[in-house]
Formats: structure tokens, C-alpha cells, sequence
């Protein structure tokens, strides 16, 4: 597959996702086993995402300054600081201490 | 929604003006991370132009964080499993759709427009809204302000990724895990959802070592499977006590 034609199929499958909602009878939201299961399938996916990309290195666990970094977002997400700052606080903190020689 | 009586028109008309503050504030706090998607997705291996088709079409963040995460660690041989990911973290975006479709009203062209709309964010600021108009508003409003500020930060983060060359010097690998955090965050405020989220944590980080890149997200998302449909740890506290 090409990144083109990765980026097509799954953009198409998306989108189709959304327009199909509209077609479906607001009653269905009433059968609340469908519902849950997506709104955690929607948790679970996130949650694996974010170690993925905080410890995944490849096929392989890493321990870098990516875990602090991720670590001191929960604690301004906690302390509800605006989205876009501790995004900028997260990638701050990697950097600086990559520069100091963390890995 | 027109009435007779004064007042009612008056509350309406506060509502409609809270609702367009909402979808300002909001529309323009969301847009401003798509510059972090541009550097990110340029980061992992595509162009510009891949970049900005993503944002145009898919026009869903956990979507498209999760495609080119999934690019990023396993290249395009891992393309099932990225497609897998994105559309399967999309399906929420069709509940959405579900619960937005009286605010939006009949008409396909309408319909058509909306359901590209449809986000956390849209509808998020639509249901909050006491009244139709207002919810009506809402929607449109965070829906535009959103698309366009997205597409907009998303080439102005892909022309910086192409200037930044190397991403994890300037820590935008942690930016992307912080994103990502950011997305389930509110989503976390009772027992269950807390529950899903460790497990899945666990599964996909013993996984990882074991799988190819992008499978240990989608086995770790069964964990909502196994928790959701028999409803475990649905309520901590009445279990508690039911159980002797």
C-alpha cells in the first residue's frame, strides 16, 4: 500500500461513518449496550495510543523523556490547564531534558 | 421556536449569544493544535499535501493522530492496521451524528454539509445549548470555525515539520502522547471508563514487544468489548454494598 492510498481508504472510512449516523433513527442512542461499548471503544483506543507513544519505540519499550513529559500533561490536565498550553508544556519539557542529555 | 411572549424570545436570544461565544472559544482553542498534527504527520513520513488531504477529508483529530502514529512507528506496511485504528476511533463521530441529526434538521444537501461537521467539539457545544436555535448555532459555528482554523494550522504545522527536520529533538512525540491524553481526559469521570482505560493501557503495552506495529491498540481496544457489553464496573459503590 502507498501512504496515498492509506490516507484515501481511511479518510473515505471515516467520513462515511459520520454521513451513516444520519441515517440511522435517533432511537437506536436508546439501546445503551451499543452506545457504551463505542464510547469506551473510544476510551480504550486513546488510552493505547497514548502508551504507544509515550513508551513505544518500534517493536520495543523505551523508557525516555517522553514518560515525565506525559506524566507533568496529566498533572495540568488535573489541574485543568488550557489544551494547547500543556501541549506546548509537554513537548518543552522532552526537549529540554533530551538537551540535557535525558535520551 | 418564534413565541409571543417577549421574555421567552429574550432568553432565546442570550442563548443564541452564549452559544456563539462557546463555539468561539472552543473553535479557535482546537484549531490552534492542528499545528501540532501538520508537524506530526510530516514527521511521520508524509508531505504537505498528504498532510492537508488528511485534515480536509478525515477531519477528525483522534483519527488522524492515530493514522500517522501508526505510520510513524510501523511505515506503510502497517497500513491496514493504521486504516483500522483511525476508522474504528471514528466510529464515535457516527453516535454523534446519531444525536446531532434533529439538531441539523431534514435536507441532504444540509445533512451532507453537517455530517462532515460532525466532531467531539460540534457536537459537544450543540447539546450543551438550551435551545434549538442556540444548539442549531452551536453546531454550525464550532463545526466552520473548527474546519477552517484546522486546515489552516494543519499546512502552517506541515510547512514548520518540513523546517524542524528532526521532531523528538523538540519533543513533539511527547506533544502527541500529551494530545492524546488531552482527548480521553474528560472522558474519564466515572469508575468504568477509569477501569478501560488502565486495562487497555496494559494489554497494548505488553503487546507491543509481541505484535506488529498498530495491532496492540486494536487488541487493547477489545478491552471496551469485554468491559462495555456485560457492563462491568458500571456502578462501584451499589456492587459494594449488593455484594456480601
Amino acid at each position: 500500500m502507498t501512504i496515498w492510498q492509506i490516507i484515501l481508504l481511511a479518510s473515505i472510512a471515516v467520513l462515511a461513518i459520520k454521513l451513516l449516523g444520519y441515517l440511522v433513527p435517533p432511537r437506536v442512542l436508546q439501546a445503551p449496550r451499543a452506545a457504551r461499548t463505542a464510547e469506551l471503544t473510544t476510551v480504550a483506543l486513546l488510552s493505547a495510543l497514548i502508551v504507544v507513544q509515550t513508551l513505544g519505540a518500534g517493536q520495543a519499550l523505551s523508557l525516555d523523556a517522553r514518560l515525565p513529559a506525559v506524566v507533568v500533561a496529566a498533572v495540568l490536565f488535573a489541574l485543568k490547564v488550557p489544551f494547547i498550553v500543556v501541549i506546548i508544556a509537554a513537548a518543552v519539557i522532552a526537549a529540554v531534558l533530551r538537551m540535557s542529555g535525558w535520551g | 421556536m418564534s413565541s409571543v411572549h417577549g421574555v421567552v424570545v429574550d432568553d432565546d436570544g442570550a442563548a443564541r449569544r452564549a452559544a456563539w461565544r462557546a463555539s468561539l472559544a472552543v473553535g479557535l482553542a482546537v484549531s490552534a493544535y492542528g499545528v501540532s498534527f501538520g508537524a506530526l504527520a510530516v514527521a511521520s513520513g508524509l508531505d504537505v499535501w498528504q498532510a492537508c488531504v488528511l485534515s480536509l477529508v478525515m477531519f477528525s483529530g483522534g483519527s488522524q493522530f492515530a493514522l500517522i502514529g501508526v505510520l510513524a512507528s510501523g511505515g506503510t506496511a502497517a497500513g491496514p492496521a493504521a486504516i483500522a485504528g483511525a476508522t474504528l476511533l471514528g466510529v464515535r463521530n457516527g453516535l454523534y451524528a446519531i444525536r446531532v441529526s434533529p439538531i441539523v434538521g431534514p435536507g441532504w444537501a444540509k445533512r451532507l454539509l453537517a455530517g462532515h461537521l460532525t466532531i467531539d467539539e460540534s457536537t459537544a457545544v450543540a447539546t450543551a445549548q438550551p435551545t434549538l436555535s442556540a444548539q442549531r448555532i452551536g453546531f454550525w459555528a464550532t463545526g466552520a470555525i473548527i474546519y477552517v482554523g484546522w486546515n489552516l494550522t494543519t499546512l502552517l504545522g506541515a510547512l514548520l515539520g518540513d523546517l524542524l527536520g528532526d521532531v523528538s529533538a523538540w519533543g513533539l512525540d511527547a506533544a502527541a502522547a500529551a494530545a492524546f491524553l488531552g482527548l480521553v481526559w474528560p472522558r474519564l469521570r466515572a469508575l468504568q471508563p477509569v477501569v478501560v482505560a488502565i486495562a487497555a493501557a496494559v494489554v497494548c503495552a505488553v503487546l507491543i514487544p509481541v505484535l506488529p506495529p498498530g495491532l496492540p491498540v486494536l487488541v487493547a481496544a477489545l478491552v471496551a468489548v469485554v468491559v462495555g457489553v456485560p457492563n462491568l464496573f458500571a456502578r462501584s459503590a451499589p456492587n459494594k454494598e449488593g455484594r456480601p
